[in-house]
């Protein structure tokens, strides 16, 4: 497998620097790189052959600037024209003032269009709008029971009538919602196989009757290269206004969200990231691009840690790193903190340059559950002052944690290593560490730890 | 109960079997038939006429490995393969390009023991997991029409309590091929299905529990480890059990089907997959690709909408319908 993109990209580019511009024979090896990232994505192979091309084309001549590496260069290119590829974003759904807005869900089985349904209505409702949902899928044994009861967790009326045709269904559905006082009616149609013509038959019947405000395409994100055939065969047959990309919440690299849109030119409107009803998001081309890059989503990776972290404790912590009186129970408190955000190998994978360079490395979660352990069988005293812990201690800890005597005097070890660390973090008065909620990020501390490695080199040489 | 109808299909004859081993390479060909038209005719554009192997012809062929899902990595080393046969002469021309990339996928698809592991004392336990959408209750539908051909009797576990009317699902499917079901109302502890289908299945005789579980991303933990305890619960009242867990991996997958399997196998151990939904244009090119990075036998295929598309997986017959 290959590493992550940015950090082979980097390799490769490197070798350019000071060389002025970049030829078309030099990112060669580069465009390889991007190559094969794409196709890793599922992104469709002829679509990535026309992207390399009009990438090389706009970095082909473009000069090496100085403060970024080449390799850096190249990645903002190909994430621009990802982008640009991608977007504009347009999220916004036409609504009709005055009468019945009808959206139409297209799309293969399995593609997850009815929970889409539900999701959409909910989007809707929270508007201010009064959605309805009608299941104009009767092929599947049980698809109108789902959306049923979807219908009643969003507390929304569902029709459908058993035995009719589609057709008849989606007529009927217009004149209830017109009756029921409903603004916006999302039909849930039938999923088959596109190559059925059948299928395509009868949804064209449907649009034609019912003539929807839009019509968007369901595809699930961890499709192969199947993705092109059918979004280009339902949008030959029904023109769809947008898509829908659902399972992003997976590990899958979503380059169908690349291909649809090179093939039919529609908009990607929104993504499903859950299975409740309230996750479905909208769509944000700069996230995609890194997501199909495999350059991890710092975005996402953020959002996450504001989700389970808690802001008072983290001020908390913060004053304790401070003032060097961190103990094993603000340790164990992180960790925990850490783990509700979900297994750490998807939370490394979100840091850009991590994902791929972890894949094939198990991240023990095991050393993790040890750590835990070692520490809950602790006192309170022992937690405050780990120092302090000696033999007899040391015993009764580990045998409590089931773990070994070594075990416990490592982790006292690591805990006194990474103190240390962050009081050379801090310093005395504290100035590298963030006063005011700002980021804990800051590149102070990457000056600092420059010229300290640069103080070492030079210490090396005089000795 | 009445829905409990216990249908016996009669066993069939030799002649019968004959006629439907033929019938199903058909059918298996009309399935692939559009995945077929579409790499073959390219193929034979590419082979039509006796040429001289070159560089151009290799990244041709490689596009169209890339375009059945294979996989960079994989479809890069087939190429090399191919390469290193033209380059020792074992391959002279063209016109030998196709056999000799047929003979290398079947010899290597032949490397898997598909055979179906069954519990020397019934019943033997399935359990089918897989991500959402990939198409479990139907695959599990034709599972177990599968064997009430074979004249077994079958039970349904509704463990699927999730999704909303998955249990309806699964009851409407019972009915329509004559399986015995156990299913608890939506939101019911999985686990305590299965363990009622367990209980039931051993006092009822029946000889295939076939376990539904809810459609799972592989990626959420806490779903992966309920899965696991599910197992757990099928192991503790049967030894052995379950002798089978499937992943049923829709045909469509791209790339993302390693992943699916190394996760589910780390949760579950998976002992095969079920490749659903191979009647599309999807060219199930990954189950060739993922071979290099997780190695589980390919032991059903889906290949159509009703609960007899269903056919147990030939490394010949999979790959002359691909390539014939």
């Amino acid at each position: 497998m290959f590493e992550s993109i940015t950090g082979s990209l980097e390799t490769i580019f490197n070798k350019l620097r000071g060389r002025g511009r970049l030829t078309d024979e030099n990112i060669k090896d580069g465009m390889r790189e991007v190559r094969v990232a794409l196709l890793e994505a599922d992104t469709n192979y002829k679509v990535v052959k026309d992207f390399i091309q009009r990438v090389t084309e706009r970095a082909v001549g473009e000069e090496v600037v100085r403060s970024v590496t080449p390799g850096q260069q190249i990645v903002k290119i190909v994430q621009d024209e990802m982008e640009h590829l991608m977007g504009p974003v347009d999220s916004k759904i036409p609504f009709i003032d005055g009468g019945a807005t009808i959206i139409m869900l297209v799309g293969l089985q399995g593609s997850g269009k009815t929970t889409t349904s539900g999701k959409l209505a909910n989007m809707i409702m929270s508007k201010g709008r009064k959605p309805m949902l009608v299941a104009a899928d009767v092929q599947r044994p049980a698809a109108i029971e789902q959306l049923r009861i979807l219908g009643k967790q969003l507390n929304i009326p569902v029709y459908s009538e058993k035995g009719l045709n589609p057709v008849k269904i989606c007529k009927g559905a217009v004149k209830f919602a017109k009756a029921e006082n409903r603004d916006v009616v999302i039909f849930d149609t039938a999923g088959r196989l596109h190559v059925d013509e059948e299928l395509m038959l009868e949804l064209k019947e449907i649009k034609g009757k019912i003539k929807p405000t839009q019509i968007f395409f369901v595809c699930d994100a961890m499709t192969g290269q199947d993705a092109v055939n059918s979004a280009k065969e339902f949008d030959t047959q029904l023109d769809f206004d947008g898509v829908i990309l659902t399972k992003l919440d997976g590990d899958a690299r979503g380059g169908a969200a690349l291909s649809i849109k090179a093939v039919t030119g529609k908009p990607i409107k929104f993504v499903g990231v859950g299975e409740k009803l309230d996750k479905l998001e909208e769509f944000h081309p700069d996230r995609m691009a890194s997501k199909i890059l495999g350059m991890g989503d710092v975005v996402s990776l953020v959002e996450k840690a504001q989700e389970v972290i808690d802001v008072e404790e983290a001020e908390k912590l913060e004053k304790k790193l401070r003032n060097d009186s961190l103990t094993l129970d603000d340790f164990l408190n992180q960790l925990q903190q850490v783990k509700r955000m979900g297994p750490l190998k998807d939370i490394i994978g979100m840091i850009p340059g991590m994902g791929k360079k972890m894949e094939g490395m198990d991240i023990n979660e095991n050393q993790l559950k040890k750590v835990e352990a070692i520490i809950r069988s602790m006192t309170l005293e022992e937690r405050m002052r780990p120092e302090a812990i000696e033999g007899s201690r040391r015993h009764r800890i580990a045998n409590g944690s089931g773990t070994k005597a070594q075990d416990v005097s490592q982790l006292q070890k690591q805990f006194k290593q990474m103190k240390k660390m962050f009081r050379q973090f801090s310093g005395k008065d504290g100035k590298y560490l963030p006063t005011d909620g700002m980021p804990a990020y800051d590149m102070n501390i990457h000056r600092k730890l420059r010229s300290k490695r640069k103080k070492i080199k030079k210490n090396k040489k005089r000795r | 109960m009445g829905w409990f109808s216990k249908k016996n299909a009669g066993v069939s004859t030799q002649e019968d079997i004959e006629n439907k081993s033929w019938l199903s390479f058909q059918k298996l060909k009309k399935g692939l038939e559009k995945t077929r038209t579409k790499i073959t005719s390219r193929f034979k554009d590419l082979l039509s006429f006796r040429r001289k192997i070159d560089e151009d012809i290799l990244e041709e062929l490689e596009t169209i490995l890339l375009e059945s899902d294979m996989g960079v990595g994989p479809a890069t080393k087939i190429i090399q393969d191919v390469r290193d046969a033209w380059k020792s002469k074992e391959i002279e021309d063209t016109s030998n390009i196709y056999d000799f990339l047929k003979d290398k996928l079947k010899q290597e698809l032949k490397a898997w023991d598909v055979s179906l592991i069954t519990a020397p004392v019934p019943p033997t336990v399935i359990m089918v997991a897989g991500v959402n959408g990939s198409g479990k209750t139907t695959s599990i539908a034709k599972l177990a029409d599968f064997f009430i051909k074979q004249g077994k009797k079958v039970m349904l576990s509704a463990s699927d309590t999730f999704r909303a009317a998955a249990v309806e699902q699964l009851d409407i499917w019972s009915k329509r091929i004559g399986a015995d079901i156990v299913k608890h109302q939506t939101g019911a502890d999985p686990a305590a299905v299965t363990f009622d289908a367990l209980e039931a299945s051993l006092s009822r005789g029946i000889d295939v529990l076939i376990v539904d579980t809810a459609g799972r991303l592989h990626t959420n933990d806490n779903l992966m480890n309920e899965l696991s305890k599910i197992k757990r619960v099928i192991s503790k009242k049967i030894e052995n059990a379950p002798h089978e867990v499937l992943m049923v991996l829709d045909a469509t997958t791209g790339q993302n089907a390693v992943s699916q399997a190394k996760l589910f196998n780390r949760a579950v151990n998976i002992t095969g997959i079920f490749l659903s939904k191979l009647d599309g244009t999807a060219k199930g090119g990954i189950i060739l690709g993922m071979r290099n990075e997780i190695d589980i036998p390919v032991k059903f295929i889906g290949i159509g909408e009703s609960a007899e598309d269903i056919q147990e997986f030939d490394a010949d017959n999979f790959v002359d319908a691909l390539f014939d």
